[in-house]
């Protein structure tokens, strides 16, 4: 199976690691991964603050670069909503106000095929046991846009109960929002800190070392917070713990 | 809107304040996240939540499409069962109307009840500039009224008081509007509902006009609903002489049997309970029974405007259970006054500026108040999906658009104070459509990454002051790409310049 990863345009400037853990692991479960170079940015900061049309060529580039793709991989919980989600929206708004059919009929095949990386691994995979070990404890958060938006219910929970050597903490207040919200950080500072600290304090509670998400962006958010309040806890993508092997262990 | 809210702050200058208060999260915390489980276990128990659910966006979303009908309906059925209709266009002709109905009852005092729409309106300040003194007789109302405060929530205007604060307003407060509280009054919950309850039953048997809202209207029956817990509402229906309701147009359902849907979806949302302990309906008036006489005004205050509004109008399905508000983690630590309106939380960043139009500093910020979590869209009993409201209002904000504004198609131009990031986004989009572009941006920033500050200036700042930047890499991923060969042959890695120094 030949999948394309589309790592979004923060995971690629800033998180590459996350990039390549998936790259690693995708390939160690006999995926054929391409990393499509014309890629570049799901346009959701843009939608999300207000300037749909300027993120409509962006998806109607994300239509050219992925179209040919049996399945198309991103480890974003956000950036995979938006496609998901928001993309077909735009494509009916964009017909609506007379713009024609066009930006929804190239986005139809490719839609579908999108998935978030632990909707790849257990819906189309059908794998939860990935043989990775990670010998920590681990606490997950269930970012909103993966929670609500794409509705990947226990699917990373039951990936990260598999991993050898990791126990698992229950965090308190899953799936309250950690305050991150893209432009939302910057425009509402005061309320999202408030609640990426109570977060952070939540994640503190279970005793666990390291705080698990399949988002970077809430990771960063969160991870920004932990190095502030000095709790001495690590953010760490999912695809990273999923990637990590006794040979081969994430450091 | 009310008055009172003018000259608000925007949302973010507004929340940090109450970020700040510590006693104000504590009171705001407890009630939102006890009320918020009830509420869950409340909804658990219904076998078909879903489908109720989906019947009320529905009856409301076929309601809304054909309002005008229903509401000429809903006029005549109220007629012919003995009561008056008034139309207002706007608050200032609510309130000529209600306080002129006032006047020539020749009274000088009004009892009220399940108010919202009037707070939206700002009757009080009317009334009371025409000599009227009006006496809220809902438990959280008076709080908020003695209190000289604004509401904070939709079903618990006082929630951002505990009970100690509660029992200092009742025992400083009362006794300039009635019946003083008992000087040895304590904070107990029991304890404060008496001396509630005896101030007010002096008011209930004193008062001749009673001013209500309500949480529907039948169009077939001419029938109005209010439900509450306290049955300060049913004595403030049944005793008066004179009964004014004022109702916002879209309380409208069409049938009797409408209400069996949003009787059951409406308290668990709210209260948390199967049924309302106190649900009072009345059509008219009836001989030796109730109100003498009984005057519906009919609100319209920027409800057809929003009508117009393909998007936006989702919005008037609102029940106002309050769920969203309970459920919302910016609601929480902002609270309700931050949002300068009767309408706070979620429902109230996609009414609040559609009502109103998004011209104020206030209004054009509340569009931008969530982080688009999905919280309020999931717990909604009307299905309204607040995020798509919030971010087609955003769009209105930034760029501008088309928008009805009194009946009257505009196009608005864009609030101000979004130029700088608007030519951000563009640039951004510029460098998003040319990968080579970004990548030598990206090169420049892993290049350049011990120089990159621990602060930073701007809007960044906001992002400093409290959160630690993540560092940039050496090498993006796109580059890694190409040298491994797809991870196949990974060499060394690329030297950081200032460690080879
Ligand atoms: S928007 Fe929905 S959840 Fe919020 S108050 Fe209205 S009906 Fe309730």
């Amino acid at each position: 199976m030949r999948v394309a990863l589309f790592l979004t345009c923060v995971n690629d400037t800033l998180y590459p690691d996350t990039g390549r853990a998936v790259v690693r692991l995708l390939t160690r479960l006999g995926v054929d991964v391409d990393f499509p170079v014309g890629q570049t940015c799901c346009g959701q900061a843009h939608y999300n603050t207000g300037y749909r049309h300027e993120a409509e060529p962006l998806a109607r580039r994300f239509a050219e670069v992925f179209g040919g793709y049996e399945a198309v991989v991103t480890p974003s919980g956000s950036c995979g909503a938006m496609v998901r989600e928001l993309y077909p929206r735009m494509g009916e708004r964009a017909r609506a106000e007379g713009r024609g059919g066009a930006l929804a009929a190239a986005l139809a095949p490719v839609v579908p095929r999108t998935y978030e990386l632990t909707e790849f691994l257990v819906d189309v995979l059908g794998v939860t046991d990935v043989g990775a070990s990670y010998p920590h404890t681990v606490t997950y958060h269930p970012t909103c846009h993966g929670l609500r938006g794409l509705g990947l219910g226990d699917r990373p929970l039951r990936l990260l109960r598999a991993v050898k050597g990791l126990d698992l903490r229950e965090l308190p207040g899953a799936e309250e929002c950690c305050g991150f919200g893209g432009t939302f950080a910057l425009k509402n500072p005061d309320v999202s800190a408030a609640m990426g600290a109570d977060k952070v304090r939540s994640a503190e509670s279970t005793g666990a070392e390291v705080l698990c998400a399949a988002d970077n962006s809430c990771l960063m958010h969160l991870g920004g917070t932990m190095a502030r309040l000095r709790t001495g806890m690590r953010p760490v993508h999912i695809a990273e713990i999923l990637a990590s092997t006794e040979e081969d262990p994430l450091s | 809107m009310n008055g009172t809210f003018l000259g608000m702050p925007a949302f973010p200058e507004a929340a940090r304040e109450a970020v700040r208060d510590e006693r104000l999260r504590g009171n705001l915390r407890h009630a939102t996240h006890t009320i918020r489980a009830k509420r869950a276990a409340a909804v658990a128990e219904v076998s078909d939540w879903a489908e109720l659910r989906e019947a009320g966006r529905r009856i409301k979303d076929h309601t809304l499409r054909h309002l005008d009908r229903h509401l000429l309906r809903l006029e005549e059925s109220v007629t012919a069962a003995g009561g008056t209709v008034h139309w207002a266009a706007d608050a200032a002709e609510a309130n000529r109307i209600v306080t002129a109905l006032v006047r020539a009852t020749g009274e000088s005092e009004v009892v009220k009840v399940k108010s919202m729409a009037t707070q939206e309106i700002g009757l009080n300040e009317a009334l009371e500039a025409a000599g009227i003194r009006a006496y809220e007789t809902d438990l959280a109302e008076l709080i908020v009224q003695l209190g000289d405060d604004r509401p904070s929530h939709i079903l618990v205007p006082a929630i951002h008081r505990n009970r100690a604060e509660i029992r200092d307003v009742f025992r400083s407060e009362m006794a300039a509007w009635g019946r003083p509280a008992p000087e040895d009054l304590t904070d107990s919950p029991a304890a404060l509902a008496e001396a509630a309850r005896l101030h007010l039953r002096e008011k209930f048997l004193r008062a001749k006009v009673g001013i209500s809202g309500a949480n529907f209207m039948v169009a077939e029956t001419g029938t109005l609903v209010v439900v509450e817990s306290e049955g300060n509402g049913r004595m403030c229906l049944t005793l008066p002489e004179t009964l004014i309701s004022v109702v916002g147009i879209e309380k409208t359902v069409p049938t009797w049997r409408d209400l069996e849907v949003f009787l059951q979806t409406l308290p668990r949302s709210s209260t948390a309970e199967r049924m309302n302990p106190y649900t009072s309906l009345w059509t008219g008036t009836a001989d030796g029974d109730g109100p003498r006489a009984f005057h519906l005004v009919l609100l319209d205050n920027g409800r057809t405007d929003t009508l117009a509004d393909e998007v936006g109008r989702q919005a008037l399905r609102c029940i106002r259970c309050s769920a969203c508000l309970n459920v919302c983690p910016v609601y929480e630590r902002a609270g309700g006054h931050a949002y300068g309106s009767v309408y706070p939380g979620p429902i109230g960043a996609i009414l609040s500026p559609q009502l109103r139009g998004t011209a104020s500093g206030i209004d054009a910020s509340l569009p931008f108040a969530s982080s688009l979590c999905g919280a309020c869209y999931e717990v909604c009993p009307v299905a309204i999906d607040i995020p798509e409201v919030l971010v087609h209002l955003r769009e209105r904000v930034v760029q501008g658009g088309p928008a009805t504004r009194e009946g009257t198609k505009v196009v608005l131009r864009p609030a101000k104070g979004h130029a700088a990031e608007r030519a951000a986004m563009r640039a951004a989009r510029w460098a998003f459509g040319r990968p080579g572009v970004l990548r030598t941006g990206q090169r420049l920033a892993a290049r350049t990454r011990r120089l990159h500050p621990r602060t930073l200036p701007g809007p960044g700042r906001a992002w400093t002051a409290t959160r630690e930047l993540p560092p940039v890499p050496a090498e993006p991923f796109r580059d890694w790409w190409e040298r491994t060969d797809g991870g196949r042959n990974e060499g060394d890695a690329p030297q950081d310049p200032e460690e080879t120094k």
